[in-house]
């Protein structure tokens, strides 16, 4: 169970009113720690919880991990992008109508990205240049309790995840002929201190090439989006 | 009953020229399919007339100012005049943009001529010069006692002196009563009848069967039996708030507090006349002067929440300027406002039916939060730092879209559906640079590569950096590229001159969009 708006049919070994009080309850209250919706490519090599950090080294993988939230129709925010290129985010489905944007938040980027934090399903952050460890732990004490994701495009201390881009091709144009076409990436996703998971992906559409390595740990629950 | 008639002559040219801030004393027409429809007295003493070709009155004429005709603005600008006459005496009538009829006010004024001299007094204090007034038993009399006055003067007709008054006129005061009309003087001059007195001495039966139930009606009000009345309008509703503050205050936060119910009032007004606001006024005095005035657009419409936030807004904006106009605050010197305000006003100036604006059955719950947290957001690094983005039309990426300030109303997008010709096809970029940094474009030989006049390309993209602090490339050969998209915008009022647009893929594999202007080679945008 994802989010509120994802209904699955209920179990028939159980009582029906126990089940619905369960989703009720769930519907009534987001802690952290409930998945958060990511987009069918990205889901498996980065199920990602309410409450964590994630952090990123590409503007593309950044819009990418948001696009997955504003398709099941949560809002998203990103601050300190003062690049965002609003068509691409438009192209990998990510609803306008639900993006809040805060471009430059100057010196108050801390507070601007605390209070979106309150409000938002997906927040992505570009951080200034030096990123204190107290300045961290604030965001994520806040992080804590609510249900949202942050999303930080650069430097960060501690996050539950950390996606780079070690190899990107692209596909189409040669010397002045042809046009870009496609993007094949090869991303490495690593958690804490286990070795890191590789996938490939390819542009536009975040799609899987092929099925990932041996020893990757599949989610053991279902994931609606 | 007696009937008070003001007059404004030529009133659509009069409200031309009104709107297009230029003197009422040129001579000007107002044109409709090619014709002369309505022309003011300068005009018409160098031989302009109605139903004039624009050739011939042009000839006549050839420093004449030709407007469009344009009703509702006729009818906007009479607004003003009728809301003048309705504080003199209520139940106003407009028969057409610049005619408006009134009951005539009794002994109040003292004598009625007394009263049509209060009447053109105050419309010459509102700003209309040209104004005459007539008081007569009927309608029809009145008006034309009207339009045989002169420049700010007035006619009264005695009580029972219609039919007197009306017999010396001559039939051609019927042409100002539309085809019709014309159709009639023009058939009554050939008869003869050079007067409105000849026609009201013929029988009435026989007018009635030669010249029909209009005649037999134009007939009647010639003898001065006309009865018609008019309807009085009811005046608009009064839908502005304001509040009054017995001591001025000098804080934003202390007025953005107080104003919380008017703001409340405000909006259950509107709604009790099944109406919301999507463009209101906010208007802050000081003394009596208005110190901070600004429109705003909201992109569904306001509620009270919404205009407590706006105030707040453009107060502090209002503030901050004299600080060097600061996009961000620090919390310590929000606050204070350049002067003490003594009255704020919510002027609605879009009202759309509710009808229009029903909200979605199962309501919009997170929506408010979400509105909420990003107006706390606002609060803290200013209204306009805190954007929505939408999709517009354009050839570069940064043209193809817009960020909207969050809580207005997008407005001027290009539209997105033409082929726009000339923009780069494939993916769109994932990040698009607001102020492009400058680059360097080289060939194998060293050289910078550069365009031709007629877009030729000097040679093959073979290495490129970017020196910006912000977006630092150092030297990397190009592995890939492809283009050039040739772009010329706006060359007809000194654009960007001919450009060119690259797609480049360095060596690390990334892919970046770069621009060749005049002045030089910039990236524009980066796909990863």
């Amino acid at each position: 169970m994802s989010s509120a708006r994802s209904v699955a049919a209920l179990d028939e070994q159980r009582a029906t009113v126990e089940q619905l009080r369960a989703k009720v309850a769930a519907m009534e209250q987001t802690v952290a720690g409930e998945p958060v919706p990511t987009l069918p490519g990205l889901s498996d090599i980065v199920p990602m919880q309410a409450g964590a950090t994630y952090a990123v080294d590409s503007a593309s993988l950044a819009l990418a991990l948001a696009a997955g939230a504003s398709r099941a129709g949560e809002w998203v925010g990103f601050a300190g992008c003062g690049d965002f290129g609003v068509e691409a985010a438009s192209e990998l489905g990510i609803e306008l109508a639900r993006t809040v944007l805060v471009p430059d938040p100057g010196e108050h980027w801390l507070e601007v990205t605390a209070a979106l934090v309150d409000v938002l399903r997906v927040v992505v952050l570009r951080p200034p240049a030096s990123v204190t460890d107290r300045a961290a732990g604030v965001l994520d004490s806040r992080l804590r309790t609510r249900s949202a994701v942050l999303v930080v495009h650069g430097a960060w201390p501690r996050a539950a995840a950390r996606l780079s881009v070690e190899s990107s091709t692209w596909f189409g144009p040669t010397s002045g002929s042809g046009r870009l076409v496609e993007r094949r990436a090869s991303i490495a996703v690593q958690r804490g201190a286990r070795p890191p998971v590789r996938a490939e992906l390819t542009w536009p559409g975040v799609q899987r090439v092929d099925r990932p390595m041996v020893g990757i740990r599949q989610p053991a629950d279902g994931r609606a989006g | 009953m007696r009937v008070m008639v003001v007059w404004c002559p030529d009133w659509s040219v009069v409200a031309a020229l009104e709107e297009s801030d230029r003197s009422l004393r040129s001579p000007a027409a107002v044109m409709h399919a090619n014709l002369v429809e309505v022309c003011n007295g300068p005009a018409r003493d160098e031989g302009v007339r109605r139903g004039q070709r624009r050739r011939d009155a042009q000839a006549r004429c050839p420093e004449l100012l030709l407007l469009p005709a344009n009703p509702d603005r006729d009818a906007r600008a009479f607004e003003p005049v009728l809301a003048i006459i309705e504080d003199l005496r209520p139940g106003v009538a407009a028969l057409r943009p610049g005619l408006l009829a009134v009951r005539a006010p009794g002994s109040w004024y003292g004598t009625e001529t007394q009263a049509a001299a209060v009447a053109s007094q105050a419309l010459v204090e509102g700003g209309v010069w040209d104004v005459r007034v007539g008081i007569a038993d009927d309608l029809f009399t009145a008006e034309q006692a009207a339009r045989s006055a002169d420049v700010q003067s007035w006619v009264v007709v005695e009580e029972g002196g219609s039919a007197a008054f009306l017999r010396e006129l001559p039939v051609h005061v019927l042409q100002d009563e539309g085809p019709r009309g014309r159709e009639l003087v023009s058939l009554l001059t050939r008869l003869g009848l050079r007067t409105l007195g000849d026609l009201a001495d013929l029988p009435g039966d026989a007018v009635e069967h030669r010249l029909g139930t209009y005649g037999a009606a134009v007939r009647r009000r010639a003898r001065g039996e006309d009865q018609a009345l008019f309807a009085a309008r009811t005046p608009p509703p009064e839908l502005e708030a304001e509040v009054v503050f017995e001591t001025p205050l000098d804080n934003v936060e202390a007025i953005t507090f107080s104003v919380r119910t008017t703001a409340e009032r405000f909006i259950t007004q509107l709604a009790h006349h099944q109406l919301v606001a999507t463009a209101v006024r906010v208007e802050a005095e000081t003394e009596g002067v208005v110190c901070s005035s600004r429109a705003w657009l909201h992109p569904r419409h306001f509620n009270a929440r919404d205009l407590v936030d706006r105030v707040h807004w453009q107060l502090q904006g209002a503030g901050s300027t004299s600080r060097g106009g600061a996009a961000l605050r620090g919390r310590k010197q929000s606050g204070e406002v350049r002067a003490p305000v003594d009255r704020v006003r919510f002027v609605p100036e879009t009202v759309e039916p509710a009808a229009a604006h029903g909200e979605a059955l199962w309501g919009t719950a997170s929506d408010d939060l979400v509105e909420r947290g990003v107006a706390r957001v606002q609060g803290m690094v200013g209204f306009e730092a805190v954007r929505r983005p939408v999709l517009q039309g354009g050839r570069s990426p940064a043209a193809r879209q817009a960020l909207v300030p969050w809580g207005e109303r997008a407005v001027d997008l290009r539209p997105v559906d033409r082929p726009w010709p000339g923009r780069v096809p494939g993916p769109a970029p994932v990040r698009v640079f607001a102020t492009p940094p400058a680059a360097e474009v080289v060939d194998d030989a060293g050289r910078e590569v550069r365009m031709t006049d007629r877009g030729v390309v000097t040679g093959e993209l073979c290495r490129f950096r970017v020196r910006d602090a912000a977006e630092a490339l150092p030297w990397q050969p190009v592995t890939a590229w492809a283009g050039p998209w040739p772009t010329d915008e706006g060359w007809w009022s000194a654009g960007a001159g001919p450009s060119a647009r690259f797609q480049v893929v360095g060596a690390d594999g990334r892919a970046w969009l770069l621009l060749r202007a005049p002045e030089g080679w910039a990236l524009e945008a980066g796909y990863d």
